[in-house]
């Protein structure tokens, strides 16, 4: 029949001649293949010194980001929680008190936040289930610890700091809901 | 025997050993580097500049490590075993012309330890004693992986010692002594590989499986045999195997280079002399060994490992039949030349 992706191969089996038996002429082709790559440019990218540089759209840590005026966007929705297929992500919402107005954007916000950060997956899902823009997925890494608590990552350690802000312009996911 | 001679040659012996030893070191460093470099990767540069003390680095880490015997082991041929290998890679190169003589405090030094008439027959009889330190490791290990690892090295020394040593007769043939210096003297025009090319082919690839080096490193195949007659062996007895096969692996380039290119022979010879040409001997014989050692690494990091059956098939129906037509047509051109016909 006749091969439609064009890729079949027909093996062949038929005795080696005597000059693929004397396996020498290969041996040196082989050899002048490994000569070659000996002077070739090293792949190796020397860790602690250098860094492999990370693709703009890497999926590391969260951050839960903050608005122009430095409030919380989260509005404790659920919704990163029912898109996530580890079950990583676990919150409780609060309504926003008289006087908190600079803290949360919208009148709900979630009182507590929690990725467990050794069930998460870093698929992003998350991050493109969020209609509030309010979390992401940056191209920082999680660290290793000796203790299982310590992977439960909380809003301490999620929500950005005011004085730092995390960089997320690069983030296939951002300006697809317009400034409401 | 006077005084004098007997310091000259504890200084020599001394040396060499030191030579030997710190050669095989270095060559864990070189074989690491070369490695690397084939596969596209740095290699070890961590300890010094250009990971210049990895070899001091593994040696402190093998002392270190915990010396196991296993329960069920040979407990005293479980000692002796890398005790014999490294011993017999270490006294081989005692009967190796290293250079031309050298004068020095009003004394003529051969730069060789001893100058023994039959020093190729020497050779032979302690490569073939060093497959013992295999085998009786693989044996005292009491593991099926070991005695497998063993049985292969013992199997494969004795089908390649033979075409090796038909390929060295070839060579005794045409210089007329078994003495290495002879040997080495007499090519000091012409060097025997343009004579002998089909023997020393036979004799590389021969010793290459007397080395276990790839691509006959069936004794220690990992993927088979988990690590061969060294799976039981941790510590500096793993450490000595290992650097005994580097050890001997020193020592038989310098016999290929001895025997095929010369030894110590450079061309321009002439035009030296005295104390000037002794260095310079020296310089072209490590040349020549740093070449062949470069090339046996070279191979092992090019070509996969043989199976079993191709390397017993290769030995006995293709290397030994080859040698010994090489050896009667050497034979045949010596008689016709010397006019008995």
């Amino acid at each position: 029949m006749e091969s439609l992706t064009n890729r079949k191969k027909v093996v062949s089996d038929k005795p080696m001649t005597l000059w693929e038996k004397i396996y020498l002429p290969a041996i040196i082709s082989g050899m002048i293949t490994t000569l070659r790559h000996m002077f070739r440019k090293r792949k190796t990218i020397k860790y602690p010194e250098e860094t492999r540089e990370f693709a703009p759209v890497y999926r590391g840590q969260h951050v839960l980001k903050r608005d122009e005026q430095g409030r919380e966007n989260c509005t404790a929705c659920g919704l990163c929680a029912v898109a996530c297929p580890a079950e990583a992500i676990t919150m409780t919402a609060a309504e926003r008190e008289r006087g908190e107005e600079h803290l949360y954007r919208e009148e709900k916000y979630a009182a507590t936040y929690e990725i467990n950060m050794l069930r998460c997956i870093f698929c992003g899902l998350c991050e493109e289930a969020c209609p509030k823009e309010a979390i992401f997925l940056t191209d920082r890494l999680v660290p290793t610890y000796f203790e299982r608590d310590n992977f439960t990552y909380g809003k301490d350690k999620l929500v950005e700091s005011l004085e730092q802000r995390i960089d997320i312009t690069k983030r296939q996911h951002t300006g697809k809901r317009t400034q409401l | 025997m006077d005084t004098a001679l007997l310091i000259e040659k504890s200084i020599l012996v001394i040396l060499l050993f030191l030579v030997s030893l710190g050669a095989a070191a270095y060559m864990t460093y070189f074989e690491r580097k070369l490695a690397a470099w084939i596969q596209d990767r740095v290699g070890p540069d961590r300890a010094g500049p250009f990971g210049i003390l990895q070899p001091i680095a593994d040696g402190v880490k093998m002392f270190l490590k915990e010396d196991f015997i296993p329960a069920k082991a040979d407990k005293w041929l479980f000692i002796i075993g890398p005790g014999i290998a490294m011993f017999t890679a270490l006294i081989t190169s005692a009967v190796i012309p290293w250079g031309p003589k050298l004068h020095l405090f009003g004394r003529d030094i051969v730069l060789q330890v001893a100058d023994i008439n039959i020093g190729i027959l020497y050779v032979f009889g302690v490569i073939s004693i060093g497959v013992y330190g295999i085998m009786i490791g693989g044996w005292a290990s009491n593991n099926k992986y070991s005695l497998y690892g063993a049985i292969r090295a013992s199997s494969q020394m004795i089908s390649y010692e033979l075409a090796m040593g038909v390929s060295a007769i070839t060579i005794v043939l045409l210089s007329g002594s078994l003495s290495l210096n002879a040997i080495v003297e007499g090519q000091s025009a012409v060097w025997n590989i343009v004579y002998q090319p089909v023997a020393f082919l036979i004799f590389f690839i021969c010793a290459l499986a007397e080395l276990n080096r790839a691509p006959f490193d069936l004794p220690e195949c990992e993927s088979e045999l988990v690590g061969g007659y060294h799976t039981e062996y941790s510590s500096m007895k793993l450490g000595l195997y290992l650097f005994a096969e580097y050890t001997s692996m020193f020592v038989s380039s310098a016999i290929m280079a001895i025997l095929f290119f010369g030894g110590y022979n450079f061309p321009g010879m002439s035009h030296f002399s005295g104390n000037t040409l002794a260095i310079l001997g020296i310089a072209a014989f490590a040349t020549k060994i740093f070449i062949f050692i470069f090339v046996i690494m070279w191979i092992r990091w090019t070509i996969p490992r043989f199976r079993f059956d191709q390397l017993m098939h290769l030995g006995w129906k293709s290397l030994l039949p080859l040698s010994l037509i090489n050896l009667l047509v050497t034979g045949l051109v010596i008689a016709y030349k010397n006019g008995w016909f």
